[in-house]
């Protein structure tokens, strides 16, 4: 790591002072995914704000609408256990759930994992040219070794996949996210929230320099009847997704009256089509109806020399998925294919 | 940029009450290994990846590698050198040896704290659910198995609290 100051902010506006001070100063809350990027020096700061001392958004609370607010600073671990989340969230818990290890989960609060970073090879890999980390400089995954990379909504520019479960759920769920900065508060609704490589792959997010999140609001529709998230990657547990799907039905006298489906592990953000959820809308909950929905989510789908497997994957991890949405009772820990 | 600037840190670390000066940029781990010289907590990775380094921060388990010890001013910290009762072991440390749960060992110190933890946690109803929830703890030597049933024998024994 680079030697830098530390300072710690006790309220929401004192974070934002601390922060705008200087040109590089970096917010850490569990420090799970910042610390290991300034080991690597592949991000460096001049000073951290700690902003766990902070004292509001450490709750899981009810709103107005019906729905839930979940502080930014509640840890992913006691997001997924909370009694308000496993009952009416379930999708979000087992999401939360299927992500690192049962530590990280501890460390690990909201607001980082939206903001947790790639893991690309060569992002973090300093010896590699790699437009993420140094605009301009090339990608190096692109004629590179890219399994673990995107089939959909890439650039020439980059081609890596947000890694976090936690969000594929979020995007399902349509939470928006509360922020607050220098100038305001404002909120942002999840799908708009993370952007695409485009021209600017070294920006992830639509999040402005200097700004906080203080929150995460859930919507009152939590598809505690009909969901599951499935994670499929290369060994059983602690380890990122190569395809992950998250779905949510709502199902009246065996006819969908409303269906979200996001899918992880393929995109510069979690994916998803409503044209394909539109699709399934007033239609019997049958494999066949959920092939032709993962063909319309998978439309577009373009593989690179190591990775083109994941257009087939992913198909079938819809399929797979939204049938085991039908048994949710079935569902294994750790977001495996149920038996 | 003064960039040497050290913070007072207080930690309870298996009882015992440090009062440290720290500079930003120590991982916890290093202030138990280099500063407090409690070298049962081991770097495997430093990266997060493969649990050796885990201790109890405030009675959860966590990563030690990827905290600084400035954030945790006022803690309390139970490393694999706090958990015998004086001569006495650990009824995970005797479920260990008795279920040969370890080769070489380097992991051993994370794969108990880690267990005591989720025994704390109590999310843990099956052997797969162990299984799942203890994922975060690697080992290279491959004694999986034999942690399971240590696991398992403590988590179903008698008198565990
Ligand atoms: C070995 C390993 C395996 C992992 N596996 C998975 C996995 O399978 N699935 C998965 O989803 N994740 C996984 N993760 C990632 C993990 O979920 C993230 O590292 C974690 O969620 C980040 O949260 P944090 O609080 O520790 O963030 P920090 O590291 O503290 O911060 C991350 C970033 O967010 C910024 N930040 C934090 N909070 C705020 C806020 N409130 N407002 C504005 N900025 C903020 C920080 O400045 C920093 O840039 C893994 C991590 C490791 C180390
Ligand atoms: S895919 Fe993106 S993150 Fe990976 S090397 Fe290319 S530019 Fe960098
Ligand atoms: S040393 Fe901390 S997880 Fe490996
Ligand atoms: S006993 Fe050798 S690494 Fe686990």
């Amino acid at each position: 790591m680079n030697n830098f100051l530390y300072s710690k902010a006790t309220d929401i506006n004192q974070a934002i002072s601390q922060i705008i001070d200087g040109q590089n100063n970096k917010f850490i809350a569990g420090g799970t995914n910042i610390n290991d990027l300034l080991k690597y020096f592949i991000t460096k700061a001049d000073k951290l704000v700690d902003i766990n001392s902070i004292k509001d958004n450490h709750d899981i609370t009810k709103i107005n609408n019906g729905g839930i607010r979940i502080g930014a600073l509640v840890t992913n671990a006691d997001t997924a256990y909370h009694p308000i989340i496993e009952e009416r969230y379930p999708l979000l818990s087992k999401a939360i759930l299927a992500g690192a290890s049962a530590q990280i989960r501890n460390m690990a609060t909201n607001g980082g994992n939206i903001l947790q970073r790639t893991r690309c090879y060569y992002f973090y890999d300093n010896k590699t040219p790699c437009n993420k980390r140094e605009p301009g400089s090339g990608c190096s995954a692109l004629g590179g070794y890219n399994r673990i990379h995107a089939i959909l909504g890439h650039s020439e520019n980059c081609i890596a996949v947000f890694p976090s479960d936690m969000c594929v759920a979020l995007a399902a769920l349509e939470a928006t996210i509360n922020i607050s900065g220098s100038e305001g508060e404002r909120t942002i609704d999840f799908a708009d929230f993370h952007k695409l490589p485009d021209e600017t792959p070294e920006i992830d997010n639509n999040l402005r320099k200097g700004e906080i999140i203080t929150s995460i609001d859930l919507p009152e529709k939590g598809f505690q009847n009909n969901y599951s998230y499935l994670k499929l990657r290369d060994r059983s547990s602690y380890s990122f997704a190569l395809v992950s799907v998250a779905t949510g039905l709502i199902i009246e006298n065996g006819t969908i009256t409303e269906a979200r489906i996001a899918l992880g592990g393929v995109a510069h953000k979690p994916w998803r089509v409503p044209k394909a959820e539109d699709f399934l809308k007033g239609k019997e909950p049958t494999a066949i109806n959920f092939v032709a929905a993962a063909d319309l989510i998978l439309e577009g789908a373009f593989g690179f020399e190591h990775n083109k497997f994941k257009i087939e994957l992913a198909k079938k991890a819809i399929v797979r998925n939204s049938l085991m949405a039908l048994e949710p009772e079935k569902q294994r820990a750790g977001a495996k294919p149920s038996l | 940029m003064q960039t040497n600037q050290t913070h007072p840190v207080s930690l309870l670390i298996n009882d015992t009450r440090y009062n440290l000066n720290l500079m930003p940029w120590i991982s916890l781990l290093d202030v138990l290994r280099e500063e407090i010289h409690l070298t049962g907590s081991k770097k495997g990775c430093d990266h997060g990846q493969c649990g050796a380094c885990t201790v109890l921060v405030d009675g959860k388990r966590v990563l030690s590698c990827l905290i600084l010890g400035v954030m945790k001013d006022g803690s309390s910290i139970t490393t694999i050198e706090g958990i015998a009762n004086g001569e006495e072991l650990h009824p995970l440390q005797k479920a260990f040896i008795e279920n040969d749960a370890f080769q070489c060992g380097y992991c051993t110190p994370g794969q108990i704290c880690s267990a005591i933890g989720m025994l704390q946690e109590g999310k843990a109803q099956s052997r797969v659910d162990v299984q799942e929830l203890m994922s975060g703890n690697l080992c290279r030597c491959g004694a999986h198995k034999g942690i399971i049933d240590a696991i398992m024998e403590v988590k179903e024994g008698e008198g565990y609290e």
